[in-house]
């Protein structure tokens, strides 16, 4: 327990750096997995040929099953080491629950309510930005949380193409064979997972009440 | 005035939906297009806003075609009212009913001026209603939201596809009412798409009636009715009024309902003594004479049995008359009525098609039926908010 405190104490700007790195790896994954994911969903809702959808869907999927120490190392002859790559193999797993979540939450609009708007004569970009997004944000941001929380623990091991973050900590402490390293990253990337798995729960939570009053107000 | 001209609609599986259609809707009057599901009627008024296009034929508005109009520039000029109603669930009702005039981008203070308008006159205080989101109303609160909404951009023409189907009835009465009403203020081009003849005949100014892509007969309601076109407008007249019927709180009574069920019978083996003496507990002047069986034997009046109450030994099948008059059970009561107006009958037996003895109609009984069923005739005031 000593040797824990005092290694905190010690070492506390590599804790702070190695923090610091998983954020923007995590981060920049998800948000541009977010950039990427949410406009083909929508596309995806638009498009009227089925086969485009299984396809893309099919190509989502397989990013999920392809072990993650594998894509990583696959990368690196094409993009070389470092963060680049990291946030590249990152942000090909956050597509997937995104990319659904924008399919579904845009399919889950009534269709009394996209007859009206448009009857009343919304053009289609309007229906999208006005309502189709909105009312669906709830669960791109369900997708989103769902998505920030296995990237960050994913996160860890991208410390092993050179990308730095928490996973640093647990691959040094390895080869140095000092517990309290491995210790410290593992646990801050299950708190960092945690404190943005409540954070993003606030949010959607918030966007749910603001975006889709489906709940029983009445008298 | 929105003019069809031969329009026809053909979808890419061949099906026919509109048949060489020719229709003028007058300026300022209420045109409701009525038919069996799947009659086109719904089709029709799709091609007015260009929710539908036509595979051939023109559609004029004000003589002019609207297929060389951008088709979301059209919208926002034309009502639409829908049965699902489709209010945002995102947004406030004032918002809501501000959808058009935003995306007209009017300024907000005449935005928000008209809505306040609006809501109050479709019965909807504004202060109270207009923070409000859709799914705090009920369901004819948001039809009245969507009727304002409709009216919002001032339209000349308001589209309504069985806005009120979906409604209880309660609702629905007093949004007929309503519409009727603003419509006297407002003489907007209203085309109304519904299946129920009723709600025709109460709001139309014009009724056209279609079946299978076809218009089969256009006119003024009690034009329709008096001199429906053909059997089938015919059998839509009177096919849905029956149906109407039987909800209804009018419907003819039965003799089942009306008759005594326990009027004073006796077994035929009585004695003549016994007759009076029952006659008097009961404070009747005739008695029915029914069997074991329940079978009706006859019936015998007081001054019978005085007059040969001297024999003794005599019992009431003695002395007792056959019954020459009796009603089925099932039988209306004007059926009964009618028998015991042409006869001088003081009463009539019901019998079931075994011949047993069900019940008594009298004088009594029906009067007394009449006043249980006269409250309710007198149809429910129609002044409660709809909540």
């Amino acid at each position: 327990m000593n040797a824990f405190w005092s290694f905190i104490t010690e070492r506390y700007p590599d804790i702070l750096k190695a923090l610091q790195e998983h954020l923007v790896l995590s981060f920049s994954a998800v948000i541009l997995g977010t950039i990427i994911a949410v406009p083909i969903g929508i596309l995806l809702v638009y498009s009227r040929v089925g086969w485009i959808n299984s396809i893309v869907f099919f190509i989502a999927n397989l990013f999920q099953t392809i072990p993650s120490l594998a894509l990583l190392a696959i990368l690196i002859p094409l993009l070389g080491i470092g963060m680049k790559p990291a946030i590249l193999a990152l942000l090909l797993y956050s597509l997937m629950p995104i990319l659904r979540n924008t399919y579904d939450g845009f399919h889950s609009v009534d269709e009394g309510v996209l007859n009206s708007a448009r009857g009343m004569g919304y053009s289609t970009a309007q229906t999208i930005l006005r309502i189709q997004l909105p009312l669906s944000l709830p669960y791109i941001m369900s997708g989103i949380r769902i998505t920030t929380v296995y990237i960050i623990s994913w996160a860890t091991l991208a410390s092993l193409i050179g990308a730095g973050g928490l996973g640093q900590l647990i691959v040094s402490g390895l080869g140095v064979n000092k517990p309290e390293m491995i210790f410290i990253g593992g646990i801050g990337a299950i708190l960092l997972a945690l404190v943005a798995d409540g954070l993003l729960g606030l949010l959607e939570g918030w966007l749910s009440r603001r975006y889709h009053q489906t709940r029983d107000a009445a008298i | 005035m929105i003019v069809l001209e031969h329009v026809n609609k053909v979808y890419d599986n061949g099906f026919h939906a509109l048949k060489d259609i020719n229709l003028e809707f007058k300026e300022g009057e209420i045109t409701v297009l009525i038919g069996p599901s799947g009659c086109g009627k719904s089709t029709t008024m799709k091609l007015i806003n260009a929710l539908n296009t036509p595979s051939s034929g023109k559609v004029l508005i004000d003589g002019k075609n609207i297929s060389g109009l951008n088709p979301v520039e059209l919208r926002r000029n034309i009502g639409y009212v829908i049965q699902s109603v489709g209010l945002f669930p995102h947004m406030n009702i004032s918002k809501n009913v501000g959808v058009v005039p935003r995306l007209k981008k009017w300024d907000k203070g005449k935005t928000d001026q008209t809505v306040n308008e609006l809501l109050d006159m479709v019965g909807l205080d504004h202060t109270v209603y207009g923070t409000r989101y859709p799914s705090e109303l009920s369901g004819g609160q948001q039809q009245r939201v969507g009727v304002a909404r409709a009216l919002a951009a001032d339209p000349d023409i308001i589209l309504m596809d069985e806005p009120f189907s979906a409604l209880d009835p309660i609702s629905r009465e007093q949004l007929q009412d309503e519409l009727i009403r603003l419509q006297q203020d407002l003489h907007k081009t209203i085309i109304f798409v519904t299946h129920d003849m009723d709600e025709a005949i109460k709001i139309a100014d014009t009724i056209i009636l279609m079946k299978d892509g076809e218009v089969v007969q256009t006119g003024k309601p009690d034009t329709i009715l008096r001199h429906p076109a053909n059997d089938f407008v015919r059998n839509f007249i009177g096919s849905k009024r029956l149906e109407n019927e039987n909800e209804n709180i009018y419907e003819i009574p039965l003799v089942d309902e009306v008759m005594i069920t326990n009027p004073v019978t006796s077994f035929p083996s009585r004695g003549l003594a016994e007759a009076i003496k029952m006659m008097e507990m009961k404070r009747v002047d005739s008695l029915l004479i029914v069997d074991r069986n329940k079978q009706l034997q006859g019936a015998v009046s007081i001054y019978r049995v005085l007059d040969q109450y001297g024999e003794e030994g005599k019992t009431v099948a003695d002395v007792m008359h056959p019954v020459r008059y009796s009603v089925a059970s099932g039988s209306t009561l004007p059926q009964a009525i009618e028998i015991m107006d042409s006869h001088q009958l003081s009463n009539l037996p019901v019998i079931d098609s075994n011949n047993r003895f069900l019940g008594l109609i009298t004088r009594g009984s029906v009067v007394k039926h009449l006043a249980e069923v006269y409250p309710t005739m007198v149809p429910p005031l129609l002044n409660g908010e709809d909540e």
